[in-house]
């Protein structure tokens, strides 16, 4: 661990001391969520997140394993199977359930994950292998949860399918034979049924694998914290156990209580009836839309409409869409302020609440609706503000922006002191 | 040994030759090259098995017996598991699609290269949107077809007209017409 006063641990029995001498696994867990791993005090309930995304990740690989045990991934007979769960299989309706709204709760936990980073910048020096390995993370999740909604064979499934491998025939001479190996076929069909089966089934293990290297990495400067001032001392700290394994343990407490409203209460709210509907090649659902968790990309890809010089629209789309979020990837090195926090970013705080907020809800809401104006004008501006607040803005309010005074440590921030930071200082790693 | 008086050892055998390059290089070069073709004979039936199998590719022609569409019908068939239209167009609706100019159209293609030569009025194209793949309406008796009378995409709002051109909305391009050809007058092979 990287802090000298982070607690060893000490096997106690005749059992524990064996297992230290041959597989230190405790020792392992014990520095990487115990007693051993010391965390700012000052964390918030927006630090919960990553620990209740494992939980997310257990709960559905736990569930889709059941599911897999009822279903069978063939084109004659997996809707039939996945209605079998429903009716037939004991407590199957909770098992499928689960996992359908599992995922939406996944991606909840997730976003919110992920705007607690943009708005602390926790993509920061030392912290950027943290902020990729999880855009790779989120780039599984998208691939995994969009595989798994055409499990079911239904008609949201089908077209789904359909118009998402229908994106890669938008690239010019190889997209269409692209389009052609990914479904194994001309159309959806079994071929392609049967590989999103063992690559829906797969991917949540490989998410498992990069969330373990996200840890690992995230262990070496330690986490961050609401000042994003960084750890000077022992005093700036308490242990994760049982600090905040009491303070997750209760966010997990509501987090499981609005799942399972959710769950029990409104199990289809957030689905389409028409996913009811055995899939159907030779007829289109009225309005195709993807699952909410995908609206905002959805609308960006949708957002284009017109062709730029040489590029054809489409193509257009299906680039800005896949931009949209390797940006992300490039976000350490665009904002360039040395201060993390947002509470002493003036001007960074204003277009964080009053521009990206905002526009994420606008492309939010235009994903969802149909492409008809005004949400196809809405869909475009939105679009050209999200670019422009990562690829201009934030490089620029780093460079024009001038910082409120950062407190001098964690310790001060807490229990308060007129004492203030020098700039740089407090932005250098703890050693 | 038979040779009792070398004294080979590894280092000696190993020695550099009078150009600096070691015996031992062209081993590890020829090794990894020998492991990296064996490796990428690996990856090619790894990545040919996702391509359609020989029994999809078999489903990729179909014969469709035309003779019993009237004018103004239209018929869905199935082509590789996606909706194929047939049409047969009325004299009305040949020369709708005649009266247009050419070059105004977004994809500019006249109703004579869209059809067979001597079959003009016999109009067939895949069943699916170029924008993002929904199918039309407008084959079936009542169905909406646009207002240029004939298909529309209710996904985006996509109007065909009756040679089936895009002449409104987002899609970019005609419905296909597929490769096909008549083996009789009244039966067409269709891939």
């Amino acid at each position: 661990m990287s802090f000298p006063w982070a607690s060893q641990y000490e096997p106690k029995n005749g059992l524990t001391k064996f297992l230290d001498e041959k597989l230190p696994l405790p020792r392992l867990v014990y520095g990487a969520i115990g007693a051993g791993y010391p965390v700012p005090r000052n964390l918030s309930y927006m630090w919960n997140f990553g620990v209740l995304a494992g939980f997310c990740l257990v709960l559905q690989i736990v569930t889709g394993v059941v599911l897999a045990m009822h279903y069978a991934p063939n084109a004659l007979v997996a809707f039939g199977t996945t209605e079998h769960i429903m009716r037939d299989v004991n407590w199957g309706w909770m098992m499928r359930y689960a996992h359908a709204n599992g995922a939406s709760f996944f991606f909840i936990v997730v976003y919110l994950h992920i705007f607690r980073g943009f708005f602390y910048s926790s993509y920061k020096a030392p912290r950027e292998m943290i902020w990729l390995l999880g855009v790779v993370i989120f780039l599984l999740m998208m691939a995994t949860a969009f595989m798994g909604y055409v499990l079911p064979w239904g008609q949201m499934s089908f077209w789904g399918a359909k118009v998402i491998t229908g994106l890669f025939g938008a690239i010019p001479v190889v997209g269409e034979p692209i389009q052609v190996w990914l479904l194994g076929g001309f159309a959806p069909d079994n071929a392609a049924l049967n590989r999103f089966f063992s690559l829906h089934f797969l991917l949540p293990f490989v998410i498992a694998g990069v969330v373990i290297l996200h840890i690992w990495a995230l262990h070496i400067p330690g986490s961050s914290n609401p000042t994003g001032v960084e750890i000077k001392t022992e005093a700036d700290t308490v242990p994760f156990h049982p600090y905040y394994t009491a303070k997750d343990g209760f966010g997990l407490g509501v987090f499981l209580l609005l799942y399972c409203a959710m769950l029990f209460f409104l199990p289809n709210y957030l689905g389409h009836p028409d996913n009811y509907i055995e899939a159907n090649p030779l007829s289109t659902p009225a309005h195709i839309v993807p699952e909410w968790y995908f609206w905002p990309f959805y609308a960006i890809l949708r957002a284009f409409t017109v062709d730029f010089f040489f590029i054809p629209a489409k193509l257009m789309g299906v680039l800005a869409m896949f931009a949209a979020i390797l940006v992300w990837f490039f976000l350490p090195w665009l904002d360039k302020s040395p201060v993390r926090s947002g509470h002493y970013r003036p001007m960074f705080r204003k277009f964080f609440w009053f521009g990206l907020i905002p526009t994420m809800a606008v492309l939010f809401y235009c994903g969802g609706a149909p492409a008809e104006e005004p949400f196809v004008m809405l869909s475009q501006l939105a679009t050209a503000y999200y670019f422009l607040h990562f690829l201009v803005i934030l490089p620029l309010v780093s460079s024009i922006e001038k910082p409120e005074p950062l407190p001098y440590s964690i310790t001060e921030a807490v229990l308060g002191s007129d004492k203030k930071a020098v700039l740089g200082e407090n932005t250098t790693p703890a050693v | 040994m038979a040779d009792t008086t070398g004294t080979a050892t590894p280092e000696t055998l190993a020695s550099h030759g009078e150009d600096g390059v070691r015996r031992r290089d062209f081993i590890n070069i020829a090794a990894v090259s020998f492991a990296g073709v064996g490796a990428v004979a690996v990856v090619l039936p790894l990545v040919s098995q996702m391509a359609p199998s020989a029994d999809v590719l078999a489903e990729s022609s179909t014969e469709i017996d035309v003779s019993s569409i009237e004018a103004g019908q239209a018929i869905k068939a199935v082509f590789r598991k996606q909706p194929l239209f047939v049409r047969r167009l009325t004299p009305a609706e040949i020369a709708e699609a005649d009266s247009v100019a050419v070059s105004s159209l977004r994809d500019p293609e006249t109703l004579a290269e869209r059809t067979k030569e001597g079959h003009l009025d016999m109009l067939v194209t895949m069943g699916v949107c170029t924008h993002l793949g929904c199918v039309p309406l407008g084959a079936a008796e009542g169905e909406n077809r646009g207002e240029f009378g004939g298909y529309f995409c209710p996904c985006h709002g996509s109007h065909y007209d009756t040679a089936a051109r895009i002449r409104k909305g987002p899609a970019p391009a005609n419905l296909v017409v597929p490769d096909y050809e008549f083996t009789s007058d009244t039966v067409i092979r269709v891939g």
